[in-house]
């Protein structure tokens, strides 16, 4: 397993920033731009999964009960999952500071 | 040796490029131009050269169609100027961070406004910082002779980034001079096949201008960086190769006169080529007067200009462009960071001369010299003088 790019120093960055491995933007953890994360209350939940259909960065997905998780290395916090919610089941929950 | 002749500058320019055997040419050949692309053009049409001419729409375009064409492997060359450089601004970054090795001739023109196709550096002083290696030739001659160059910089494996080549608009590119040509045989002696280190190949994918989240783009710009100040060395290389092939010696800094100055003007461009009359005039009359000028431009040539002035009391600068808001001008904050740090510190006198087309003079260039050496016996330094304005 090639290094994570993100713990590269400056000597070892491949020239031209040309990535050679397949999916190495998978390293871009740009889930620290979050400043809300989506919370789903299973109660309310139809596991019908307009959300993860509409999530633009893919980053929904379900776990073994068929109910739906935000994979939060990715998930921005951008609230469209709680915005088109059927049954209005996932509130957005500030970060911790 | 090659043939002797006649001939425009920039034609001369446009000719060299040719015969380094370029694959790609990115053209917006409308004003602000010089005949190069269009002489480009010739070679094309008329089957000399096989290579991709792609007219653009725009310089932006011209410079990301040249990115285009050399990150599939070819040499890719280019020409602009004034606002045609000032157009492919955002782009120019790219190059370098995407390490693709373009060379691109800039006859250096002034920028609008008031509208002005003339010669100063205000489009490439702009341009200072994005990361190519930067030449500049101060003649018709040295044009040509530096095409090739530019292209074994540029595409040498310790180096692989972008090249520009800078030269005198008009009073360069326009110019009619006796240059000296290469022959194809020179041209493939001196510069070898292009061997790119990075290629678009659909057999061997790879991710090309990606992303540089803050967890990784500080690294990747250090590593740029570090690139561009370690391609001092393959310059030098590089001269010295071309001196054996055709006989003419290039410096990272070249000096006239300057040994035993008393004192000394750094200038850029082909002002020097009037400069060195001016010097030769004063030195008649015993007055030990002398230049600096840097051929690389960057990256810059820090211990070679600090050897260059050596103990010189007293050092003169011309600016061709004005860093507004700012009473040094870009040339003048160079020179003064230059002496911060070294072990003699000369006094500086600063001079704009030659904007927007300003015709300069030796006359000019005499009363500049004798200012230093007024200076060096004793007159105050004083504020930047704006030589040849009407006040």
């Amino acid at each position: 397993m090639a290094k994570n790019p993100m713990e590269l120093k400056w000597q070892e960055i491949p020239l031209g920033f040309v990535w050679h491995q397949p999916k190495s933007s998978l390293n871009n953890h740009t889930g620290s731009w979050r400043s809300e994360r989506p919370i789903w209350d299973e109660q309310h939940c139809i596991r019908c999964g307009v959300c993860a259909l509409f999530c633009p960065e893919a980053c929904i997905r379900t776990d073994e009960r068929g109910y739906f998780h935000a994979d939060l290395d990715y998930c921005k916090g951008c609230s469209i999952c709680a915005h088109e919610c059927w049954t209005g089941c996932i509130k957005m929950k500030p970060e911790e500071a | 040796m090659g043939k002797r002749k006649g001939v425009e500058s920039s034609i001369a320019l446009a000719d060299s490029a040719a015969m380094c055997r370029i694959e790609a040419i990115a053209a917006y050949p409308i004003t602000p131009q010089t005949h190069i692309v269009e002489h480009l053009s010739e070679w094309v049409n008329d089957g000399h050269l096989e290579a991709e001419f792609v007219p653009v729409e725009s310089e932006h375009s011209a410079m990301s169609a040249a990115l285009g064409m050399s990150a599939v492997g070819a040499r890719t060359f280019t020409a602009t100027s004034s606002q045609g450089l000032a157009l492919m601004h955002e782009i120019l970054f790219i190059a370098p961070a995407m390490r693709l090795p373009v060379v691109m001739a800039v006859a250096n023109r002034s920028l609008s406004g008031p509208i002005s196709i003339w010669n100063d550096h205000s489009d490439i002083m702009t341009d200072r910082d994005i990361g190519w290696v930067q030449i500049f030739a101060e003649n018709g001659q040295e044009c040509f002779d530096l095409v090739p160059a530019c292209f074994r910089v540029a595409e040498d494996k310790r180096v692989v980034l972008p090249t520009i080549l800078n030269f005198d608009g008009f009073v360069v590119s326009h110019m009619i001079e006796p240059i000296e040509f290469w022959t194809q045989e020179q041209f493939d002696a001196y510069l070898p096949p292009f061997d790119p280190q990075i290629k678009l190949d659909v057999r061997k994918p790879v991710a090309m201008g990606a992303v540089g989240i803050p967890e990784i783009y500080y690294e990747a710009r250090l590593a740029q960086q570090n690139a561009l100040l370690n391609a001092k060395a393959v310059v030098v290389e590089a001269f010295a190769e071309l001196e054996k092939m055709v006989g003419r010696k290039y410096n990272l800094v070249e000096t006239y006169k300057a040994d035993d100055a008393d004192a000394i003007l750094y200038l850029m461009g082909s002002l020097s080529e009037t400069a060195m009359t001016a010097v030769d005039n004063l030195r008649k009359q015993g007055k030990k007067v002398g230049l600096v000028r840097p051929r690389l431009w960057r990256p810059f040539p820090t211990e070679e200009l600090v050897a260059a002035f050596g103990n010189v009391p007293v050092v003169g600068v011309c600016d061709r462009a004005l860093a507004f808001g700012h009473e040094h001008h870009m040339v003048a904050q160079e020179i003064r960071a230059l002496f911060y740090d070294a072990p003699h510190r000369p006094k500086l006198v600063e001079f704009v001369i030659g904007l927007g087309g300003r015709d300069v003079t030796i006359g000019d260039m005499e009363h500049i010299l004798n200012r230093l050496l007024e200076v060096k016996n004793g007159a105050p330094v004083g504020p930047v003088e704006y030589v040849g304005v009407r006040k």
